[in-house]
């Protein structure tokens, strides 16, 4: 697929060290289930994204697995503790072998 | 055959038979929760799934799951065609063992989760969610 795949994230630019940041995520994707079928009935084959993860200065904060009854252009929300200052780096992982990529930085304020 | 009175009514009712078949996929559920949970006893507690009472979309029901100290929470819907919706793993800087997201159902059913506590043992929580148009196409 790989079309108008547009990752975009919701990122605090600071925040006190120690604290709880809210993430937010969403990537337009169609997130084609494999179970509709087209005009002629055949069914369209799968094609979504499987899995997500968030990751702080090399630090796990999230790892989800998405099937198929996620909905279209998947929307992600969670929390995060920030340490220190530096960069989310999130990471989608698609059906077909593609990988979307973005990253925020935040800085201690 | 002859459209009788008798026949039809035979008729309405093997169609209901066949109608309410997909919606019951329970069997699968009970697969997937063993898979999950390695056989281990379920309880309930810390875990609070919130999901609203009635989506008029089934192609995106907002949804939340939250547990105290949970390392991972799968989430189910028992009446898809494939129950699997989704797994949370928490890392080390999640702050909150909480997270949201939209999902599909299919009709109306149980959206179920089941959450793995740091201390090994398995809760569950689980809400109805009566669905008008179903999210799987068709």
């Amino acid at each position: 697929m790989a079309s108008g795949v547009k990752p975009r994230v919701k990122v605090p630019k600071t925040a006190a060290a120690g604290d709880t940041i809210t993430i937010k995520t969403l990537i337009s994707h169609k997130m084609e289930s494999g179970q509709r079928k087209d005009d002629d009935g055949n069914i369209i084959p799968r094609s979504i994204i499987n899995r997500f993860t968030c990751d702080f200065n090399g630090e796990n904060v999230v790892d989800i697995v998405l099937e198929a009854a996620i909905s279209t252009n998947p929307y992600l929300e969670f929390e995060a503790i920030v340490p220190e200052a530096g960069e989310f780096k999130f990471t989608w992982y698609d059906d077909d072998g593609s990988i979307y990529e973005t990253a925020k930085s935040i800085a201690i304020g | 055959m002859e459209l009788t009175r008798r026949n039809a009514i035979l008729m309405g009712a093997g169609a209901l038979v066949v109608a309410g078949l997909p919606m019951r996929a329970s069997a699968s559920v009970d697969d997937v929760i063993a898979q999950f949970t390695g056989g281990a006893e379920v309880g309930t507690g810390d875990i609070t799934i919130t999901a609203p009472e009635i989506a008029e979309n089934g192609n995106t029901v907002p949804i939340e799951v939250s547990s105290g100290t949970a390392v991972e929470i799968l989430v189910l819907a028992t009446g898809n065609p494939t129950p699997n919706v989704a797994t949370f793993k928490f890392g080390k800087l999640a702050a909150s063992r909480a997270a949201s997201t939209r999902i599909r159902l299919a009709g109306t059913q149980d959206v179920v989760a089941i959450a793995k506590l740091d201390d090994g043992t398995f809760v569950k929580a689980s809400s109805t969610v009566k669905v008008t148009i179903g999210g799987c196409g068709g």
